[in-house]
């Protein structure tokens, strides 16, 4: 559970995608497609297998392709030529309600046979998102932009879109500052520009890394993984409550640690 | 989340008892020095531990110096040159020294 939000976020990082919703529904799409168009002609005989009803034996390796094959096949087909965009942005549209509207779809429409579990969830799933597209599971990701790093002198680090970041992550500037500057040992500071200024040379990657450490422990619910929460401190304790589910949970303060000596010392010590 | 207590009431209470700083966590951190020279410390081993002994066996083992710092917030702490975050922990992993899921690194 707790392996699954980092390597989400690695993608999005990585993809250097703006926050842009269409662009991350096109990729999946594409994955979903890939497996679908090899295999269009062998769905031709499966739907026909199936409206003769002789696969009472339900087999649940098959399930999934079977229930969204009969609705892509025909639009495949057609589309074959064109790819590209726009092929895309239509199919979106036109997955959601040929599933559901059009019952004759089914696999199981025709013969005699039981539903099994995957096709009725299948069923509950195009409904659900066909009335109501955010409760379905394919929730909107936030995306973050990978960290703009740049060198001021050859000693120190400006950290650019330290604003932006913090805004989509919905976190006071100081806290995330705290939590980078405690995490990397280093002192630094806000310049007027709002930008952050560390002491010493840090690569992007770094800084993801730690925003991706942050981001874990700080902004994401454990409960649902949705990063829409809010930091509050009561009587001395964070806690950190998700406005997706509601849960609420204590998280750690940020504490600097051991800090060592670095560079000349006074003659003083 | 809601069953983390469940397991014994106590647990953190008594670790924080007996090992050093709170929650019984190993910290690892690194730190930037002059150039792309860098030092790690070590911070939150048990008081029960033979400091210098395990400074020896790193020194040993990764072929750098270090020394044991005093703090006087955190007690002592080890040292040692350059980025050793991973070596560190798979030592103390494989000596039996702290448990993995106690070891905390830090650092980018």
């Amino acid at each position: 559970m707790a392996d699954e939000a980092p390597i989400e976020l690695k993608d999005e990082v990585a993809d250097l995608a703006p926050f842009d919703p269409t662009k991350k529904k096109k990729k999946k799409k594409v994955l979903v497609q890939d497996p679908a168009d090899e295999a269009v002609d062998k769905v031709a005989e499966k739907t026909e297998n199936l409206a003769v009803g002789d696969s009472l034996e339900s087999s649940f390796a098959g399930m999934k392709k079977k229930k969204k094959k009969p609705v892509e096949t025909d639009f495949l087909n057609e589309e074959h030529g064109d790819g590209g965009e726009d092929h895309d942005g239509d199919r979106i549209s036109e997955d959601g309600e040929g599933e559901g509207i059009d019952l004759s779809q089914y696999p199981w429409e025709g013969s005699d046979r039981d539903y099994s579990y995957e096709e009725l969830l299948g069923r509950v799933f195009n409904i659900l998102r066909e009335n109501n597209p955010e409760l379905a599971g394919d929730r909107r990701r936030t995306v973050m932009r990978p960290p703009q790093v740049l060198r001021e002198g050859t000693k120190k680090t400006v950290f650019v879109n330290f604003m932006d970041l913090c805004k989509t992550m919905h976190r006071q500037p100081e806290h995330v500052m705290t939590f980078l500057l405690a995490e990397m040992g280093t002192s630094g500071s806000l310049d007027g520009q709002q930008r952050l200024v560390v002491k010493g040379r840090f690569a992007p990657k770094n800084f993801e890394g730690i925003l991706r450490r942050y981001v874990n422990e700080y902004v994401i619910c454990n409960g649902c993984k949705s990063p829409d929460t809010i930091l509050s401190k009561e009587n001395r304790l964070f806690f950190l409550r998700c406005e997706q589910c509601g849960c609420a949970r204590s998280v750690a303060p940020i504490k600097a640690g051991f800090v060592a000596r670095v560079g000349r010392r006074k003659a003083g010590t | 989340m809601a069953f983390v207590g469940d397991l014994d009431p106590f647990a953190e209470a008594n670790a924080e008892d007996s090992g050093a700083g709170s929650k019984d966590y190993v910290h690892i951190r690194t730190q930037q020095r002059n150039g792309r020279k860098s030092l790690t410390t070590v911070q939150g081993l048990k008081k029960e531990f033979s400091y210098n002994k395990i400074l020896k066996d790193l020194k040993k083992e990764f072929c750098c110096n270090g020394t044991v710092v005093q703090d006087p917030e955190l007690g002592q702490v080890i040292q040692l040159q350059g980025d050793q975050r991973k070596n560190v922990s798979t030592f103390l992993v494989q000596a039996g020294i702290v448990k993995k899921d106690h070891i905390k690194i830090h650092g980018f």
